[in-house]
């Protein structure tokens, strides 16, 4: 969906693994941006209906960025910088889990949730 | 009154990282934080920056300092990008401690936030905080914006700017207000140029926009430069579609979105994208005054609830003042401004300065304000969204992504008996998702006065509560064992069922 401009990298090329692929990424720029110019769109499936899903703030309001990377599902993608040898994943949302906080879908681990105030469980920090 | 470092505040030795004073808070590294951090600096305010971003600049400047290590990026992004590269200068020689990737999940009224960064929680007392939290761009819930490739303008310019990436394919920009044009501008300019601009403000804005156009031509810099960027546009031949209604994003097979439909002039139009960048201007990032308390009226101008505030951008809540966007929409030159006549009010509320002095030295920042104010008020009547681009009308368009909750939903939940959002949300669970209502909120308040016939104040919004951000509880945890366990009651308060 994205290209990116010749001279406008982040910063240094380095190895990365995008929806089992191995890419050269500017070292810097965000897993989203990552993700979105190496083509892996839908970076994630709903928890709810399984819909497709990618970023569409790129500024850490909307959740819609969440992915797997390094293993650890529920990642806020446009906020994690990319370093060599991160591995980015797409978040299959009804098979994986999601239980982000303040919603249903159970999952192991614990988080609080905000505007609920009724938290149920996240398994990993989505900040990272 | 007020502690300054040193006093009174520090944990126990051993603990002295879990706990911190300083002077000053500020939240957010934008126009207004980073202004407002360097002028508390020079009134010797011990002064800690937080944001959450990984470098200053907040989004207008998002990414400042790197892209000024690319000269033809940079020169590319225009001269009111390259202006935030002074304001992050004076900050980084201000001596601030500066703090990135730093999410404020509580913020209480006796002035203790609690920040995460790295995997970790600490706390924060301030002698006076500021909420510099800049702006969002307003949801865009038309049918099909839900579908991957469908992206604000916003989200566009921030991977510009960040990471020097353009559209691959053929972008449609379509919505209203002056950021279509710069992003349009930019996009020409950095060799990707989008295939068409379609405008959805309602032709008769120009009525309503006429009576204010005076006072914006005595600031005509601001004028000029949209016009500039109007000449951008036409000279790249992207021909610019004034009047479109009944927006909607189609998808392919694939699942993306493959075209934007429109009504324009009684016929329906489609064209064909790969990228649909949707934008209706942006409104106040409140999150965290609204968890604190800070009171806040509607503005029917603006269109999105504000926080009321003092002369000194002081909000209702004692020594946390609110400036920027953040306050009410007026720009980065003017939250630039707000920042620094914030920065001299917590100073005199901390007996830095007296009133006399503060008074003086706010004289050039307001009358800078007043001059950066005077075309809002014709391009909140130009630009001011179309009902049909804010309200969704058809039944099975998405309100709340998170919790796919569409406009049916909220009907049956207004029909229950639902009168406001937080009752809509113990219906239909909008706004419990991991974005905490901020996608949503608007949308479910403009749609359940429309349904009720009653105006915005009256709906009022979500009640938001603590963890403003997803936190995992080991986090929460591992700060109750670190703090020697004197603040296991606050943290009680915390966990589910204890709040
Ligand atoms: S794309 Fe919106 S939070 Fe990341």
């Amino acid at each position: 969906m994205f290209r990116r401009l010749p001279d406008a990298a982040a910063g240094p090329l380095v190895p990365v693994t995008i929806d089992g692929q191995g890419v050269m990424v500017p070292e810097g720029e965000s897993a989203a941006a990552a993700a979105l110019a190496a083509g892996m769109v839908p970076t994630r499936t709903t928890p709810v209906s399984g819909a497709p899903r990618a970023p569409w703030c790129m500024m850490g309001v909307c959740f819609e960025c969440l992915m797997e990377i390094d293993g650890e599902p529920n990642m806020q993608g446009c906020m994690v910088p990319v370093r060599a040898g991160m591995v980015i994943r797409r978040q299959e949302g009804a098979r994986r889990l999601p239980a982000m906080p303040g919603t249903s879908h159970e999952a192991a681990g614990a988080s609080l949730g905000a505007a609920s105030g009724a938290p149920a469980a996240a398994p990993a920090n989505p900040q990272g | 009154m007020v502690s300054g470092p040193g006093e009174g505040h520090y944990a126990k030795p051993g603990l002295a990282t879990e706990e911190e004073s300083f002077d000053f808070v500020v939240v957010g590294s934008g126009p207004a934080g980073m202004a407002a951090a360097s002028e508390a600096m020079r009134r010797g305010l011990s002064t800690l920056l937080l944001d959450e971003q990984p470098a200053a600049g907040g989004q207008i400047y998002r990414g400042i300092e790197a892209a000024a290590d690319k000269p033809a990026h940079f020169a590319r992004l225009g001269a009111d990008y390259q202006h935030g590269r002074a304001l992050a200068t004076r900050l980084r020689d201000s001596g601030a401690v500066l703090r990135y990737g730093a999410f404020v999940w509580e913020i209480t009224k006796d002035r203790r936030l609690t920040v995460s960064r790295e995997g970790r929680s600490t706390l924060v007392h301030a002698g006076q905080i500021l909420l510099a939290t800049g702006a969002l761009e307003r949801p865009v819930p038309i049918p099909g914006w839900t579908l991957p490739g469908v992206m604000t303008a916003g989200a566009a310019q921030i991977l510009l700017k960040t990471a020097g990436q353009v559209p691959a394919g053929r972008a449609v920009l379509a919505g209203s207000g002056p950021l279509l044009y710069l992003l349009a501008a930019q996009l020409i300019e950095a060799g990707a140029p989008p295939v068409i601009l379609v405008e959805t403000q309602p032709a008769d804005n120009w009525m309503r926009a006429l009576p204010h156009l005076p006072r914006a031509l005595r600031n005509p810099a601001l004028l000029k430069k949209g016009l500039g960027l109007l000449k951008t546009i036409r000279g790249a031949g992207v021909s610019r579609f004034a009047g479109a209604t009944d927006l909607e994003a189609l998808a392919g097979e694939d699942g993306r979105v493959r075209a934007l439909s429109f009504m324009r002039r009684g016929r329906r139009v489609e064209v064909e994208c790969d990228l649909l960048l949707l934008h209706e201007g942006v409104i106040p990032n409140m999150n965290l005054a609204l968890a604190l308390g800070c009171a806040s009226r509607w503005s029917d101008t603006r269109l999105a609830f504000e926080p009321e505030t003092d002369e000194w951008f002081q909000s209702s809540v004692e020594g946390v003042a609110i400036a920027g966007d953040g306050a009410g929409i007026e720009g980065a030159q003017a939250a630039e401004q707000q920042g620094r006549i914030a920065a001299l009010g917590a100073a005199m509320r901390l007996g830095r300065i007296t009133r006399a002095e503060a008074e003086a030295e706010a004289v050039p920042p307001r009358e800078a304000l007043a001059g950066w104010r005077g075309a809002r008020p014709f391009l909140e009547a130009l630009y001011r969204p179309a009902d049909g681009q804010r309200i969704p009308s058809r039944a099975d368009v998405i309100v709340c992504r998170c919790e796919e909750v569409t406009v049916a939903d909220i009907r049956d939940a207004v029909a229950t008996g639902a009168l406001g959002p937080n009752q809509a949300k113990a219906f239909t669970r909008c706004g419990m998702g991991p974005c905490q209502g901020r996608m949503c909120g608007p949308t479910v308040t403009a749609l359940i006065g429309q349904i009720r016939g009653v105006p915005p104040e009256e709906v009022g919004y979500y009640r938001l509560r603590p963890p403003l951000k997803p936190i995992p509880l080991a986090e929460i945890a591992a700060m109750a064992v670190a703090s020697g366990g004197e603040r296991q009651d606050a943290i009680r308060d915390r966990l589910p069922g204890g709040g």
